[in-house]
């Protein structure tokens, strides 16, 4: 039992714990300011540490610490007032091990060009994400997810773009865009088409989610490929976390899009030189933007590379299910009479009762890890992972319990007040949250809205209750884990989709504690409280 | 009543306690819809930094607070969080207690009303009882207290908790029927922010009312009682800016305040009207469409007044309504001003129209502010006209709840003195039009 038992698992923590807790056998970093210097760059390192909310097994905080290494090209006739930033992350092992080398192919191509009007920053991050963190914090004089670092010894000017690089292998049979962000944000789409269209240009295969282009459109089975590529990116925009280096850019207003290679059976391969001339395509384009890019769309689905949906289609369809919560609400309040007194006051206590325990879910899976730890045989992950799922499924039994609390409620008026209070809180929640992260908004409604809208306490309770449970945030959160394994064709059993979705917590706690993603507040928070409302009208006596 | 009164206090205070005491109070004091270049507390230390280093607080066009405001804060800096707590109590009392003295004179009038016969026969049910309206001062306190606007103005601590006790405290001393008391108080809350002066009319009809003198400019006894009610106010108008001519010792405070309420030189974005237009328009108009915008604020005074000359306290609402929609640097502590007093006309519920879209407007543009703010400045991918459009509908939905008020209030009137269920000549129902 628990995240341990499982050899995979293990593995994959022991290399999360090798990588997060070896100060000695990091990142070279001599070796790359010995590097970099010699191809004629500004080289500057920047430390950063971190603590993470759960410690590791060996029963101590860890602390993550790295350094940043990276190298400005400066350019050699403009005022140096803007930046590009091409950066690779250094992770240890295999993985990404070529992204750097073809970092200092390009430094050493670049230096001696002379038509560069930008300075370009050559960025190598360690711990992937973290460092990037760092790195954009102090670039931009911030502090918000209270990261330590070193300052930065030099800048260069307000940073336009920003490409990411991972390569695993020196030839590749196809790139892959990564284009979603933090909080689902997406850079403009100009910087998709951009790339698109020098792969296209280049002769090399480029892919969205790792699924290839088709040419058959008005097929049924180009349909579904192309509705599968969709759903994929809907599903990862919707987790809210950043599915490449490149999404902490987003947040700063810089345009930046990650770029990884995929070695696959195929027999057309590329090698390094055309990926390197794709690049310098790329950067020199990007090199010769008068002003950020903002002319294309920023809110847009892409079902594939050369086909999108933009924000006037598909902002519709969500309107259409928040339609049917005002109009259930308009009609409730034509029949509720005048509120009086203590019927405000009904409807107080579910409200605070239903978001205090939000307020606990949120607060005390982290802050109670040692005491869980004490008591239980479990690491610390599972034991906030675990401690999460306690206290949503403890949730469950509240109405019960409110209801003792309350005496003399179960009027017809109180269960219709707060089911207006309900769908009007419901409504403008599924609002903002479409227009932040609008694959977030568009799941929660279609699970949420139906069951909602037409909850009354006189539906049959048994059939109901499981209805509710089944359409509840954390059984959404368990079946997108379960679409997207099938999406990406590695589908799962029932045991490790468990497993999956105790890692997709806890990679949801992290990140709001590490990047500040909003999905896992919003919905211990804000989404929860509000279907406990719906849960306690359903108990309604 | 002092039971739940002393807990709503407590409860009050705790919150205010927490929030201040958390990491939320940073974020909420940058928020724009919390504090303006008015009352944001930032400009406060600035300028009381300036004053320690000997040089005018007003250089440099960073500080625009009252002297008084600088010199209260120059030696309370250090418990600045309890001097807005306090500010926030004290406005909540000053409330509950006009309230109390309101609905007092309210029942005391009805009483007479009904005496002397001038209510209609079908209209007992809009008559109130004392039973209906003992729990209404409580509720007026708690919609000040517990209402998010002012809970986030208090721990932003934008100076606007102060001026809401200034004006709190004018109208429970008009309420109480001291007239020094209440121009002085009138003076000092229109020297902090000069709309207040048009809380003059009404407070004017309300002593007028209560000493029996009637409203008609060919009497001597009006001009006379208005002549010294306007002696004690300007006379105390005059003071406090002398006083603050002779702290300072100098008359910068004046552009800098006042020049910069009236010229609206600053447009960083708020929730008011006049930042997305004035960003707008070309330097040529732009006195004119100041003076434009300025004089709307204070042209609703007059036809209000005579409209509602009987009934100056639902005036003071009016006009404290249209002052915090309509002038230059609105925030969400002015808005919870006013809707602190809506508990006072619950009786009206059943005249109220719209009062279900506005409430729903008002909560979704609350919810909307922060979200396109985001969208706006950080993540880019909208603009200003989304910003400005929330700011829009956010001020019609007030200006619809203010509109619905004043339609409801009439027409009890109008039922009151003409029977619940009207008929028209030929009998059937008639329906009421507010011309």
């Amino acid at each position: 039992m628990g995240l341990l038992s499982d050899p995979s698992r293990r593995k994959v923590l022991t290399g999360l714990l090798t990588r997060l807790n070896t100060p000695i056998c990091g990142m070279p970093v001599e070796w790359l300011v010995k590097a970099m210097q010699s191809r004629g760059l500004e080289v500057f390192t920047q430390s950063f540490s971190r603590k993470l909310p759960f410690p590791d097994e060996n029963k101590e905080r860890y602390m993550v610490r790295g350094t940043n290494v990276y190298g400005i090209l400066r350019a050699p006739r403009a005022p140096r007032t803007e930046a590009l930033v091409i950066s690779a992350p250094c992770s240890p092992g295999d993985s990404n091990n070529q992204a750097v080398g073809l970092l200092l192919a390009l430094a050493q191509y670049f230096r001696n060009q002379v038509y560069w009007a930008k300075d370009i920053i050559f960025l190598v991050n360690e711990h992937d994400l973290m460092g990037t963190q760092a790195w954009l914090e102090a670039y931009h004089h911030t502090n918000i997810t209270g990261m330590e670092y070193s300052p930065l010894q030099g800048r260069a000017g307000s940073i336009q773009a920003a490409l990411s690089l991972e390569l695993s292998s020196d030839v590749i049979t196809s790139l892959d865009l990564i284009l979603e962000g933090l909080n689902g944000q997406l850079p403009n789409l100009d910087l998709a088409n951009l790339f698109y269209a020098f792969c296209q240009k280049l002769g090399v295969l480029c892919t969205i989610q790792g699924k290839l282009q088709r040419n058959d459109w008005d097929t049924a089975e180009g349909y579904t490929h192309a509705a599968q590529t969709m759903m994929l990116m809907v599903l990862k925009q919707a987790c809210g976390r950043s599915w490449g280096d490149h999404g902490l850019f987003l947040r700063y207003h810089i345009e930046a899009a990650s770029v990884r290679g995929i070695n696959s059976f195929r027999h057309y391969k590329t090698d390094a030189a055309t990926i390197g001339r794709l690049l310098e395509g790329m950067v020199r384009k990007l090199n010769n933007l008068l002003e950020r890019l903002h002319q294309s769309y920023f809110f847009y689905l892409l079902p594939s590379l050369s086909r999108f949906v933009s924000i006037g289609c598909y902002m519709l369809a969500f309107g259409l299910l928040v339609v049917i919560l005002l109009l259930r609400g308009v009609t409730e309040a034509q029949q509720v009479s005048l509120p009086s007194g203590p019927g405000v006051l009904t409807v107080l206590t579910p409200v605070v009762i239903s978001h205090l325990t939000g307020v606990a879910l949120y607060l005390l899976p982290v802050h109670l890890q040692e005491m869980a730890v004490e008591h239980f045989p479990v690491s610390e992950t599972e034991a906030v992972v675990l401690t999460a799922v306690a206290i949503y499924t403890a949730g469950l039994a509240l109405p019960h319990n409110t209801q003792r609390l309350l005496s003399g409620e179960g009027t017809e008026q109180g269960w219709k007040v707060l089911k207006l209070t309900a769908l009007l809180y419901l409504a403008v929640l599924l609002g903002c949250t479409a227009l932040i992260n609008f694959s977030l908004g568009f799941i929660l409604a279609v699970t949420l809205v139906p069951i909602t809208a037409s909850m009354t306490p006189h539906m049959p309770k048994a059939l109901s209750a499981l209805v509710m449970v089944l359409l509840s945030p954390a059984f959404t959160v368990l079946y997108c884990v379960f679409i997207y394994q099938e999406l990406i064709e590695a589908p799962v059993s029932v045991s490790e989709g468990w497993m999956l979705f105790l890692s997709v917590i806890s990679q949801g706690i992290l990140d709001h504690a590490l990047y500040g993603s909003l999905v896992y507040p919003l919905l211990a928070l804000f989404i929860y409280p509000c279907w406990l409302m719906f849960w306690n009208i359903l108990f309604w006596s | 009543m002092a039971a739940p009164l002393t807990l709503l206090l407590i409860v009050a205070v705790t919150i205010r306690a927490v929030l201040f005491r958390s990491s939320l109070a940073e974020l909420i004091s940058a928020r724009v819809e919390v504090v303006s270049p008015l009352n944001a507390w930032k400009r406060v230390v600035e300028g009381l930094a300036l004053l320690d280093l000997g040089v005018s607080p007003y250089s440099g066009d960073v500080f625009h607070e009252t002297p008084l405001m600088i010199y209260l804060f120059h030696f309370t800096v250090d418990y600045a969080e309890i001097v807005f707590i306090i500010a926030d109590g004290i406005t909540a009392l000053a409330l509950y207690l006009s309230i109390q003295t309101y609905n007092k004179d309210v029942f005391r009038k009805q009483k007479y009303a009904l005496e002397s016969d001038r209510y209609s026969a079908d209209c007992l049910e809009l008559l109130r009882s004392p039973k209906e309206m003992f729990y209404i001062p409580l509720k007026v306190a708690m919609f000040y207290l517990l209402n998010p606007f002012t809970i986030l103005s208090c721990v932003a601590k934008s100076t606007c908790g102060l001026n809401n006790a200034i004006i709190a405290l004018f109208i429970f001393c008009t309420l109480k029927g001291s007239a020094l008391l209440s121009g002085i108080l009138l003076a000092l809350a229109t020297y902090q922010s000069i709309y207040p002066l048009t809380l003059f009319a009404p407070a004017l009809l309300f002593f007028l009312q209560r000493l029996y003198i009637p409203v008609n400019l060919r009497r001597s006894s009006f001009w006379f009682f208005t002549l010294q009610y306007a002696f004690m106010y300007v006379g105390s108008l005059v003071v406090i800016t002398g006083l603050s001519f002779f702290l300072l010792g100098s008359w910068d405070f004046i552009p800098s305040v006042y020049g910069f309420i009236f010229s609206v030189p600053d447009l960083t974005p708020n929730i008011g009207l006049f930042w997305y237009f004035f960003a707008e328009m070309f330097e040529h108009f732009r006195l004119f469409f100041s003076c434009v915008f300025q004089i709307n604020v204070f042209f609703y005074t007059i036809p209000l007044s005579i409209k509602l000359k009987e009934h100056p306290v639902f005036l003071i609402f009016m006009q404290i309504a249209i002052i915090s929609i309509f002038k230059s640097y609105p925030t969400v502590g002015d808005v919870a001003l006013y809707m602190a007093f809506l508990p006072a006309w619950s009786h009206l519920y059943r005249f109220l129209r719209n009062i279900f879209l506005v409430s729903c407007v008002l909560l979704a543009c609350s919810a909307l502010f922060p979200v396109l703010w985001h969208l706006w400045i950080y993540a880019g991918s909208a603009n200003s006209n989304f910003y400005y459009a929330i700011t829009l509908l956010f001020n019609f939905g007030q200006i619809l709840l203010v509109a619905d008020y004043f339609y409801a209030y009439l027409r009890r009137e109008h039922h009151l003195t003409h029977g619940l269920y009207l008929k028209k000549k030929d009998g059937t129902e008639a329906t009421l039009v507010l011309k």
